[in-house]
């Protein structure tokens, strides 16, 4: 746009140098639309943009466009290809010490890659998983249902004892791991494959959840909606938990299961799994639970907690992206109805070959949980504690959920008076979230904060940290350092901070309608 | 003072040494502290049979992290924030460094 008004302006000043060349100037140019601008242009000054109240104001949307592409450009290259500024030496030449010295003086001083706080969308790989991955990689390639040969037996072994370290992490046996794609698919799995084996003798119609689950549970209990099962969405209370009484209160005789995350991915709640299963056993419904933020982080065990059917997640936990696995059980027997049919490979649940590297990563993943269960609990609970002592310390903040029920890794607070995306966006050297990452690309205030009861400016000003084991106390300084600094500066920006400090109830105010 | 303690320390010294090559900040430092954390937990184990497993362990882990540091090595990436001059370690005071990318 800048560029065509700078175009005819420079068009204009030649034409008007030379008047008589105007008819033919005007039948040369290619665009109709330059040559009217410069027409109108030579004849008479005027601004070259006219002004719109949209030209003032940012489009939040296109600007985060704008910032991946900048990052795109200027970061995430690799070190060999890169070379160092000022000199003809690669960037990873400079980083090894040795050819640094060797090479050239300049000191490379810190990198400006964004620190990473947003466990809760997914965790970095542990370098002992990928090590107990790789052999699976190269040499060992075959096809664990291979029951012919070395080849099969020797994955068969692998993943088998990995699905023994995922059933010891709950407490489970190892013939009732599922494993799956992901917990989004042993979500789908779960909810449809009961309700639709139980739904088929007409008899079971009806599903318990509530609103707060995550996007998958609610879109499957969508689309049972549509195939005739009647759905109950749960409100929850305040600070996010299920109201038992309530829960009780929504069983009726044909329901057939119901459907409670152990911990939110947004607020990070801990349900009372275990009050919700006695309950479930004892009116013969199963319990289902999403437990992708939960294993491996808490304490969990089927048998106590009365679970059913489980959903666990393989890259929440330090494993490898694209692997999960649904817990099912046996005594007593869960039906389902297949989703995936085929081979029959997983008792027929999940049919497809398996991944032998993906699994056996899974399984190191939760055999490291296990061990280092509560070393990383101990350490995150302190991490955390630092981080919301000093977000807490400003004014005007509120940490969102339960202040005692939730996983302390799960940090998730609000800045009042501050708009949570430009807040983002300003935090552009932390990598952060406002909510759930299947959600981040629409701008809608989060719907788990709206079922707490939140106010839309409460929502919208809210921000999630995720803290997890490879997380150190320099990083939550730094993030204290800078949050402090751009929330102070984006209220000094903001009218609404100005009256508070004032003294002026918001609520009181009667804005004007345009 | 059994007969394992040089052993011991040696493979001590060798973790944290292996550890810090970490091309990765987050890795590097955490491979340290738990390095760190887990010799000082068994500092006054006295159990002969425990202690070997325990070496056993440590060296397995040693092996790995040797794979796993050249790995990181290979596939680096620019350094984070946090991070101060080449060394991976802070200049002067703690957090004393405080980037932000301003337009």
């Amino acid at each position: 746009m800048a560029n065509i008004a700078t175009n005819s302006i420079r068009q204009a000043s030649r034409l008007s140098l030379k008047q008589s060349a105007a008819a033919s100037g005007l039948l040369r140019s290619s665009s109709p639309a330059v040559a009217a601008i410069s027409n109108r242009a030579a004849s008479k000054r005027s601004y070259v943009s006219e002004t719109k109240k949209d030209s003032a104001q940012v489009n939040v949307e296109t600007a985060i466009r704008a910032d991946q592409k900048a990052f795109f450009k200027e970061t995430g290259k690799i070190p060999e290809r890169q070379i160092a500024p000022g000199t003809d030496v690669t960037v990873d030449a400079m980083m090894s010490p040795m050819a640094g010295v060797l090479k050239e003086a300049t000191i490379m001083d810190g990198g400006d890659r964004p620190i990473y706080l947003d466990m809760q969308a997914t965790t970095p790989m542990d370098p002992r998983v990928l090590d107990s991955m790789l052999p699976y990689y190269s040499g060992l390639y075959g096809n664990p249902h291979s029951r012919t040969h070395a080849y099969g037996w020797e994955t068969d072994q692998a993943v088998e004892d990995a699905r023994q370290h995922i059933a010891d992490l709950i407490g489970a046996d190892s013939k009732e791991i599922i494993f799956t794609s992901g917990a989004t698919e042993s979500n789908n799995m779960s909810i449809k494959g009961v309700a639709r084996f139980f739904g088929r003798s007409g008899k079971k119609k009806h599903i318990i959840t509530t609103q707060t689950e995550h996007k998958c549970v609610l879109d499957s209990c969508r689309h049972l909606q549509d195939e005739g099962f009647e759905i109950t969405y749960l409100p929850v209370t305040r600070n996010g938990l299920v109201d038992m009484v309530e829960l009780e209160a929504a069983m009726r005789p044909d329901t057939a299961l119901v459907s409670i995350m152990a911990v939110n991915n947004e607020i990070g709640v801990i349900q009372p799994l275990e009050k919700i299963g006695k309950l479930c056993r004892s009116k013969k419904i199963f319990f289902h639970t999403d437990a992708a933020q939960a294993v491996g982080k808490i304490p969990i065990n089927v048998n106590e907690m009365h679970i059913d059917l489980m959903s666990i997640s393989s890259h929440k936990i330090y494993g490898p992206k694209g692997m999960g696995a649904c817990y099912v059980r046996r005594r007593p027997r869960v039906r389902l109805d297949p989703i995936i049919s085929g081979g029959g490979q997983e008792r027929g649940l999940r049919s497809g070959t398996l991944a032998p590297a993906l699994v056996v990563g899974f399984g190191e993943a939760c055999r490291i949980a296990k061990e280092d269960l509560a070393y990383d609990h101990k350490r995150v609970k302190a991490l955390s504690d630092r981080l919301l002592k000093g977000l807490l310390a400003m004014e005007h903040t509120t940490q969102n959920g339960d202040p005692t029920n939730y996983y302390p890794g799960c940090v998730n607070v609000s800045f009042a008076y501050v708009e949570g995306e430009s807040l983002l966006m300003a935090l552009k050297n932390i990598a952060l979230s406002s909510g759930s990452a299947c959600t981040s690309a629409s701008l809608e205030p989060s719907y788990v904060l709206r079922a707490l009861g939140s106010s839309d400016e409460d929502a919208h000003s809210s921000i999630r940290f995720g803290i997890g084991r490879f997380t150190t106390e320099s990083e939550i300084d730094y993030v204290l350092a800078l949050v402090q600094n751009k929330v102070g500066f984006l209220r000094e920006l903001s009218p609404l901070w100005e009256l508070v400090q004032e003294g002026i109830d918001l609520g009181s105010i009667e804005w004007s309608q345009h | 003072m059994t007969a394992t303690a040089p052993q011991a320390r040696s493979l001590y010294r060798q973790l944290l040494r292996q550890g810090d090559q970490f091309a990765a900040y987050n890795f590097r430092e955490y491979a340290k502290r738990r390095t760190r954390d887990s010799f000082r937990e068994h500092q006054f184990m006295i159990d002969e049979v425990k202690i070997k497993a325990l070496l056993e362990r440590a060296k397995q882990d040693l092996h790995s992290m040797k794979r796993q540091t050249v790995v990181s090595q290979f596939f680096q990436l620019d350094r984070l924030v946090v991070e101060g001059g080449k060394t991976g370690k802070q200049g002067g005071r703690r957090n004393d460094i405080m980037r932000q990318t301003e337009e």
